[in-house]
């Protein structure tokens, strides 16, 4: 069998693989829908002020939930196969519409954060590696460790104190300056400085993971068979380094950074509600706020769907990678 | 007992950890004593910096001491702290010794409901678990121990595997010891050490995840914590920075105190993993 027929295969074996993993995590989401008080109809009685029991056991039927659990579970099933996840009454909106329409801001925050984290990470990691030791490897070492115990929000404050309030250097919060009507070029550039902080913050912690791992990994490559042999044909310590160990020892970071993307969403919460980043995040926090369960349940349940999807391409990605593996 | 001290004390920053754990818990206890007033009494002119109106660390926009908060405060972190990775080591045991134990079937079913739980993004969980339960100390400590438990069940079943085919496992069976006893007696007390290495870091993470429930207004409202004094100080930042910077410092003192030990637990629990790195 050719190789691009054999990861096809195994494509479709991960598919497959990740379908139980959402039908649960659905599973799981209806029993938490059922474990809060109250549902749908007590919603909608308490937005109208008065409501008579006969009208609420009336509604009950029309929403169908005064079917038995299972038959309940079947419908909800069926809805979220079809991207029905309910309605957020506090919005006046369908869940997916809302979600939609903020999943833009979201990706935006998370795409940049993993480049700078990644992309940081890898290149500090090199750089503690190879200056094994030293006071540079010292200082990246310290920098790791006091990164790990910072709460994010609090070093979204602290940003905010820092380069807000006191040198102006970046907006405090928010996408867009609201009171400017920016277009084309001049738009880009003020998204981009609303970015900024909200990008650092959330890097931050996977910045130190990823510089940590990264030097872990070069360590270990340069202690393999193959450097020995390398230095053996007299090749040069850059070569050696940037050429074979560098390519290898990049392979635990990659996975590491499909592993963490559901850390990250999570992370989002918090930088999105420092900074009024209007994100997913942004309207989780929302809806803890309004107690709008459906909405809250529908950014859970797209959240974990993401990591299933993003964990899938991470592996995909890695067998291009990595001819070793074995796809089958 | 002498040689693990010995081993632990050859690692500086993990007795500086130690120390700094032991005066902060010493802190918590001694709480009532130094600040005798409810944390949440209002003591004096509001928005007062650090050190002025007879504040140490200033007031908040009511007027509450933020030194006598985070005094209080130690108290709840460290209990969530502890308390959720105890009860989320628990969990992590009895799955893995049941999946590695047994293996197969058994196996395979633990596995994959560990893998679901280690899929769904853990911090919106929490604020899931919590929201619907409504906040208190019982459903954030549930929130965190429901989250926190996957990495232990992998670790004790993988440490489980191995161990189950060994000489004493084979001898226990032929002395008739029944498999609870076997799994109990003679298999986890072999697999403790990794056990609290990881049990130690995870008190770190569940302190971090309980500030972050209650910076986002989840905490127990009746319970002074180091994220609600940051929480409710965030929109006074402009005027009254030391309400949120304090309680900050505190947060990373601990869990880096907290991590330090960590590791200086890993060096003295597991000196051949120290070697190998």
């Amino acid at each position: 069998m050719s190789k691009s027929s054999k990861i096809f295969k195994y494509v479709g074996k991960r598919l497959l693989q990740g379908v139980p993993i959402i039908i649960a995590i659905v599973v799981i989401n209806f029993f938490l829908l059922n474990l809060a008080e109250g549902d749908a109809v007590d919603v909608l009685a308490g937005e109208a002020g008065s409501a008579t029991p006969e009208y609420m056991e009336q509604l009950r039927k029309r929403f169908g939930l005064d079917q038995p659990l299972p038959v309940q579970l079947m419908v909800y099933l069926k809805n979220v196969l079809t991207l029905d996840l309910g309605y957020s009454f506090r919005h006046e909106m369908p869940v997916n519409a809302l979600i939609f329409d903020r999943f833009a801001a979201t990706g935006l925050l998370m795409t940049s954060t993993i480049i700078l984290a990644v992309g940081f990470g890898i290149l500090l990691g090199l750089l503690a590696a190879m200056r094994l030791n030293t006071w540079k490897d010292n200082v990246i070492t310290i920098f790791a460790l006091i990164t790990y115990a910072t709460p994010l929000f609090w070093v979204g404050l602290m940003m905010i104190v820092v380069f807000s309030l006191n040198l102006g250097w970046f907006p405090t919060s928010g996408m867009t300056n609201v009171a400017a009507f920016y277009e084309g070029w001049d738009y880009v550039v003020d998204v981009s400085r609303h970015l900024v902080l909200p990008t650092i913050t959330l890097s931050l912690f996977y910045l130190a993971l990823y510089t940590r791992m990264m030097r872990a990994s070069m360590l270990e490559q340069y202690g393999q068979d193959y450097v020995v042999t390398a230095r053996a044909k007299g090749l040069t310590e850059r070569r050696i380094t940037y050429v074979h160990v560098l390519r290898n020892a990049l392979l635990p970071v990659v996975t590491m950074a499909g592993v963490q993307v559901g850390a990250l969403i999570g992370g989002s919460v918090i930088v999105e509600s420092v900074f009024a980043w209007p994100g997913l995040g942004m309207l989780a926090f929302e809806s803890l706020f309004a107690r709008d369960l459906n909405l809250l349940l529908g950014i859970f349940l797209l959240s974990s769907m993401l990591v299933v999807a993003v964990n899938l391409i991470v592996d995909i990605i890695y067998c291009f990678l990595d001819p070793r593996i074995e796809v089958s | 007992m002498v040689d693990f001290w010995k081993r632990y004390r050859r690692n500086r920053a993990a007795v500086f950890g130690l120390v700094v754990i032991i005066l902060i818990i010493i802190m918590a206890l001694t709480a009532s004593l130094f600040y005798p007033n409810d944390p949440f009494r209002l003591m004096g002119k509001p928005l007062s910096g650090p050190l002025t109106n007879g504040f140490l660390l200033g007031s908040d926009s009511l007027g509450r001491d933020v030194a006598s908060g985070i005094v209080h405060g130690a108290k709840t972190s460290l209990l969530i702290g502890f308390v959720a990775t105890i009860v989320s080591v628990f969990i992590g045991i009895f799955f893995g010794a049941f999946a590695g134990y047994f293996g197969g079937r058994i196996d395979d079913i633990l596995m994959r409901v560990t893998e679901i739980f280690q899929t769904i993004p853990s911090f919106i969980f929490a604020i899931l678990l919590v929201a619907i339960m409504k906040p208190s100390i019982v459903s954030i400590v549930i929130a965190i121990a429901v989250v926190s438990w996957p990495g232990v069940a992998r670790l004790v079943r993988g440490e489980f595997l191995a161990l189950k085919n060994r000489e004493f496992v084979q001898a226990c069976h032929t002395l008739g010891m029944s498999d609870f006893r076997i799994m109990l007696r003679e298999i986890l007390p072999n697999c403790l050490s990794p056990i609290i290495v990881v049990g130690s870091l995870m008190v770190a993470t569940a302190i971090l995840i309980e500030s972050g429930l209650a910076f986002l207004g989840l905490g127990d409202p009746n319970i002074m914590s180091w994220g609600f004094l940051i929480g409710a100080g965030r929109t006074m930042l402009r005027s009254a920075w030391w309400v949120c910077t304090f309680p900050g410092v505190a947060i990373l003192i601990t869990v880096l105190a907290i991590n330090l030990i960590g590791e200086g637990l890993n060096d003295a629990l597991n000196p051949r993993l120290k070697e190998r790195q």
